[in-house]
């Protein structure tokens, strides 16, 4: 076994572990760093396929700012722990078949995907590529979806927006 | 070891490097402390630290020891797993990213391997430093929740909504060196600033066609906020909500904290050496007129081993006068083989390095001896109306003036 196959376990591992802690704890701030291990982990597997722009990014942007956010929303509304209801005893008969089932599809359709043309090859300078397609080939779709988010924003603030 | 070391030579070499710059990096945060009190001291006209050693200089040491044996207080009905993570994060996430700065230009050769003055020289350098300052959000924020009690939780929220806001400025403030530079190595963009012939004047700060200056202010101001410095240090004001983030915590957890911020000041100072002021590079050309200042480190090294010598034999008591004088000898003996041929090259680059360190340092102990600290909507009202549109501005001015230039 290469070393890159036992780090690659060694992440992929942490990276179940931490999605079953997010499931699996009470309380929702332990939910939130359960899934910032995720995310971490999921930055070192992108690493180790030589995307190094995508690690970092995952980290600045997932880790470092939106799971800062949802951290900081639970603190402010000082949630405490979730309680069993009727509801939630509920999802737990129909979650599992249905989880089950998501998972299925998901291996149907990723063993009929086609292989991969050519191995992915770390190159000297994979942030320019990135940089081209991203401002050149797919800058239409990219800046639709910074409108999506603008608006999104727009619509917090409307929201948010106290009635004078 | 050997048949190790064959093996596997760069992890062996990395982990004599971690383990040498670990200690270095302890040595100074803590006489770092000891810095920043005698110079706040001396702004407000007092002497600091002066008993425990000559001019304190033990007072480190005593400071450490008493973290070590205080007792460790946890409070009732603390989240103890977060409350024990919290203030390593906050130390482990800050002594990380020192492990990316390189110090100097020239390799060393560490049994018998050549390897560069850094433990890690990554490609998406800059980024990462980025990424890690990004989670060092969660030692505040987890610190002030985990502590179930009122002026924590305070100080965290408030944290966490100042950090995030001045993190979008400090992203942005230093895109216009990037564009520069075309790189996030950060070798790489010190190389960028190389020239022979003008010196500083093609540091990143004065750079044609666009000086960062303005990116500069943005940078620092960002920096000094994120690190929850005066006159930025709302999460723990004391005036207003005792200690903020860290009150529950004692002994060797506070210090963690503590060697955390200041391990970040470090980190900061040595962004903006890299970013803005040229890095390991001398500030004078490399004309036969300035062949001199190649002998500045050891005339520097040497006055102030004089000085030490001196000081230390008028001074009253015997151990202050074997210990200054001795360490004035040994800054002379330092001075004598620094200017040895092939050290002489070698010393350059690490002494205009740290001395601009150092010289930022001593900026982060001005300002908090000088400024007051601002009001909560003052900082609010910097960050996100002053300081994130200016570093915007900058952003297109610097690429409109790079496209102009390319023409």
């Amino acid at each position: 076994m290469t070393v890159q196959l036992v780090i690659f376990f060694l992440l992929a591992g942490v990276a179940v572990a931490g999605a079953l802690s997010l499931i699996l704890q009470r309380h929702p701030i332990h939910s939130a760093l359960s899934l910032v291990v995720v995310m971490m982990a999921l930055a070192g597997l992108y690493l180790l396929q030589g995307a190094e722009f995508i690690a970092a990014v995952q980290i600045i942007v997932y880790a470092g700012a939106i799971m800062v956010l949802f951290v900081f929303v639970i603190m402010l509304l000082n949630a405490g722990e979730e309680e069993r209801t009727n509801l939630s005893r509920m999802a737990r008969y129909v979650g599992l078949p249905l989880g089950t089932f998501l998972l299925l599809q998901l291996v149907f359709w990723i063993r009929r995907a086609p292989a991969p043309a050519a191995a992915l090859s770390a190159g000297p300078a994979p942030t320019r590529k990135l940089a081209m397609m991203l401002f050149q080939d797919f800058v239409f779709p990219f800046e639709l979806t910074s409108i999506l988010i603008l608006i999104a924003i727009l619509g917090a603030l409307v929201l948010a927006k106290r009635e004078s | 070891m050997s048949a190790f070391l064959v093996q596997h030579p760069l992890l062996v070499v990395s982990l004599i490097k971690v383990a040498v710059l670990m200690f270095l990096m302890m040595t100074a945060l803590a006489y770092l402390t000891w810095f920043e009190r005698k110079v706040v001291a001396h702004i407000q006209s007092r002497w600091g630290p002066y008993r425990a050693g000559p001019h304190g200089l033990l007072q480190p040491l005593a400071d450490g020891l008493k973290f070590l044996f205080k007792e460790g207080v946890t409070p009732e009905g603390a989240d103890k797993f977060v409350y024990y993570l919290a203030p390593f994060l906050s130390m482990s996430l800050a002594l990380t990213a020192i492990a990316l700065i390189p110090f100097g230009p020239k390799d060393i050769s560490i049994l018998g391997h050549r390897t560069p003055l850094s433990i890690a020289d990554l490609n998406i350098g800059l980024l990462f430093l980025f990424a890690i300052t990004s989670l060092s959000v969660y030692g505040v924020a987890l610190a002030g929740w985990s502590s179930n009690s009122k002026y924590p939780l305070l100080g965290a929220l408030r944290s966490s909504a100042q950090m995030v806001s001045y993190e979008l400025s400090l992203t942005m403030s230093v895109v216009g060196v990037l564009l520069l530079a075309g790189s996030f190595n950060l070798r790489e963009i010190i190389a960028a600033q190389y020239d022979p012939r003008w010196g500083f004047l093609r540091w990143n700060l004065f750079a044609l066609p666009m000086p960062q200056v303005v990116g500069f202010l943005c940078f620092f101001t960002a920096a000094v906020a994120e690190t929850n410095r005066l006159p930025f240090d709302l999460p723990e004001a004391e005036s207003e909500l005792v200690a903020g983030f860290h009150t529950e915590y004692s002994s060797f957890k506070f210090a963690m904290f503590f060697l955390g911020e200041y391990a970040s000041m470090v980190t900061v100072s040595c962004l903006a050496t890299i970013l803005f002021f040229g890095g390991w590079l001398s500030p004078f050309a490399e004309t036969p007129i300035f062949a001199w200042t190649r002998f500045l480190p050891a005339a520097l090294l040497g006055v102030a081993g004089l000085w030490l010598l001196q000081d230390g034999l008028r001074h009253q008591k015997r151990l202050a006068r074997v210990v200054l004088s001795m360490l004035g000898l040994m800054l002379g003996g330092v001075a004598y083989l620094i200017t040895r041929p092939g050290v002489l090259d070698f010393v350059q680059g690490p002494f205009w390095f740290l001395a601009k360190v150092f010289a930022f340092l001593f900026i982060y102990v001005w300002v908090r001896g000088t400024l007051p600290r601002f009001r909560y909507d003052q900082l609010m009202a910097v960050g996100w109306k002053l300081l994130l549109p200016v570093s915007l501005a900058n952003v297109l001015l610097t690429s409109f003036a790079i496209l102009v230039a390319r023409r």
